[in-house]
C-alpha cells in the first residue's frame, strides 16, 4: 500500500480526532489504506505477527518482551515502554512516530516492510489487551 | 566568633595538605573542564530521536568526523535501522557539528596529533583510546554482566549519565 496514501488517511484522522491521535484512529487509518473494514481486522494475525515475526535474536520478543503489558529493553540497555495502549497511555497517539518504528522493525526484524493490513492488525490486537 | 575562627583554620590546613598531597590545580581544572563539555546545550529532537534505544550520547565524545559517519550511514546502524527523515537528519546534524569534541576545543581527549590519526572516525565511543583508558579497571566479564550487557549501555553505572553527569563519585557498577 502507498505509503502517501497511508500518511493522508492517518492525518486526515488526526484531524477528525482535532487533539492527538488515538490508537483506534491509527488502527481506522491503516485499516482504510488496506481497504479493509474494522471489522475485517484480524486480531488473532496481529498477535501471529508478533509473536512469530522473525527468527533467533531478531524477534519482536526479543526487544518488546513475550508480554506487551511490560516494559522491553533494546540491545544497549535502554528500557522500552510497554506496546498495550491500556499499560502506556502515550503509545500509538503520535502517526508519524508509529510509521518511524513500522519501519525501522518491520525492515530490521522481517527484511521488508509491514503491510498497512498487518499494522492494522498489530494495533487491533494490543488494543484489546488489558 | 570562636568557633568561625577555629573553621577557617582547620580549612586552611586542609587545603595546605591537599596541595602537597595532590596534583589538585590540575586535577581539578581537567574535571571541571570535562563537565562543562560534556553538559554542553541539549537539543530536544536529538535527545528524542537520538536516546529512543540508548543514551542520548554527549556529542562532545567523538569528534565532527565520526558524527558525520554516523549520520551518513543511519540506515545500518550497528546492525539496526536508525533511519531518519532528511530534515530531522539534518536538524541532528548541524546539532552535533556544533558541540563535537574538536568543536568544543577538546583535542586533549583524544590524545597527541599522532594518536588521533591513528584512531581516524571511530564509529564508537566505546571503541575510543579515551574510553578504554577511562575504563580500562573494568574486565571484560563486568561489561557482559546481564544488568549492564554492553560498554554502551553507560546509565548501568553512571547514575546521572541521562543528564551528562559522569562524575566518579556517581557510579554504581551493578552485580
Ligand atoms: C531491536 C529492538 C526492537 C525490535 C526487534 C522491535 N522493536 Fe518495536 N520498538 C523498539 C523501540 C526502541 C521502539 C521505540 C521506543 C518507544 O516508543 O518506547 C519501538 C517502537 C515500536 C512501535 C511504535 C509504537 C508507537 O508508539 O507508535 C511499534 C508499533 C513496534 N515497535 C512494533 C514492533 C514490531 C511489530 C516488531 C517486530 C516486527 C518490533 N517492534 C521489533 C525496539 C524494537
Ligand atoms: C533503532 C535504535 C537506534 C536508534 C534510533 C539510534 N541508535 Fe545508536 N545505536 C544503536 C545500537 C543497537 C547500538 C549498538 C549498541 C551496543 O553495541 O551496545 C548503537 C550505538 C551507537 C553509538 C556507539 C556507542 C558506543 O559503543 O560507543 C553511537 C555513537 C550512536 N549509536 C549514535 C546514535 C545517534 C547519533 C543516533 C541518532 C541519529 C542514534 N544512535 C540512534 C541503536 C540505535
Ligand atoms: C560497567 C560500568 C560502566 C559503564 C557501562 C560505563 N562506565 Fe564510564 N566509568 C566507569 C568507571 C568505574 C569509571 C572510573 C571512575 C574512576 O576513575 O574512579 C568511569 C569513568 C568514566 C568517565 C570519567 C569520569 C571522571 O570523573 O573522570 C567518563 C566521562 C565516563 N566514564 C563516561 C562513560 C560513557 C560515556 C559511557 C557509555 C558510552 C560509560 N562511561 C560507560 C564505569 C562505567
Amino acid at each position: 500500500m502507498n505509503k502517501a496514501l497511508v500518511m493522508a488517511s492517518l492525518s486526515a484522522c488526526a484531524l477528525n480526532a482535532a487533539a492527538a491521535e488515538t490508537p483506534l484512529h491509527l488502527r481506522d487509518g491503516y485499516a482504510r489504506a488496506a481497504g479493509l473494514a474494522p471489522a475485517e481486522l484480524s486480531v488473532a494475525a496481529g498477535e501471529a505477527l508478533f509473536r512469530r515475526g522473525g527468527d533467533g535474536e531478531r524477534q519482536c520478543v526479543s526487544c518488546h518482551t513475550e508480554d506487551p503489558r511490560r516494559k522491553g529493553k533494546t540491545r544497549a540497555g535502554k528500557l522500552i515502554a510497554p506496546l498495550a495502549p491500556s499499560a502506556n497511555a502515550a503509545r500509538f497517539t503520535d502517526a508519524a512516530k508509529a510509521e518511524k518504528w513500522f519501519a525501522r522493525n518491520c525492515a530490521d526484524v522481517l527484511g521488508r516492510a509491514c503491510s498497512a493490513r498487518e499494522k492494522a492488525n498489530l494495533i487491533a490486537w494490543l488494543m484489546t489487551i488489558n | 566568633m570562636k568557633d568561625v575562627t577555629k573553621g577557617v583554620l582547620v580549612v586552611g590546613v586542609v587545603l595546605a595538605a591537599s596541595a602537597v598531597l595532590l596534583p589538585w590545580p590540575d586535577a581539578r581544572a581537567d574535571s571541571d573542564r570535562r563537565a562543562s563539555h560534556l553538559a554542553a546545550p541539549t537539543h530536544a529532537v536529538f535527545e528524542a530521536e537520538c536516546g529512543a534505544c540508548h543514551l542520548a550520547y554527549p556529542p562532545g565524545l567523538l569528534p565532527a568526523v565520526s558524527w558525520t559517519r554516523i549520520m551518513a550511514g543511519l540506515e545500518q546502524h550497528f546492525g539496526e535501522n536508525a533511519a531518519l527523515a532528511p530534515a530531522v537528519a539534518a536538524d541532528i546534524r548541524a546539532y552535533l557539528m556544533a558541540h563535537a569534541a574538536d568543536a568544543q576545543g577538546m583535542a586533549w581527549r583524544w590524545g597527541e596529533a599522532a594518536d588521533r590519526a591513528a584512531q581516524g572516525a571511530p564509529l564508537r565511543i566505546t571503541g575510543t583510546a579515551w574510553f578504554k583508558h577511562e575504563h580500562d579497571e573494568i574486565a571484560e566479564t563486568v561489561w557482559r554482566r546481564p544488568a549492564i550487557g554492553s560498554p554502551a549501555n553507560c546509565g548501568a553505572c553512571h547514575r546521572d549519565a541521562v543528564t551528562r553527569g559522569f562524575d566518579e563519585h556517581r557510579i554504581r557498577i551493578p552485580e
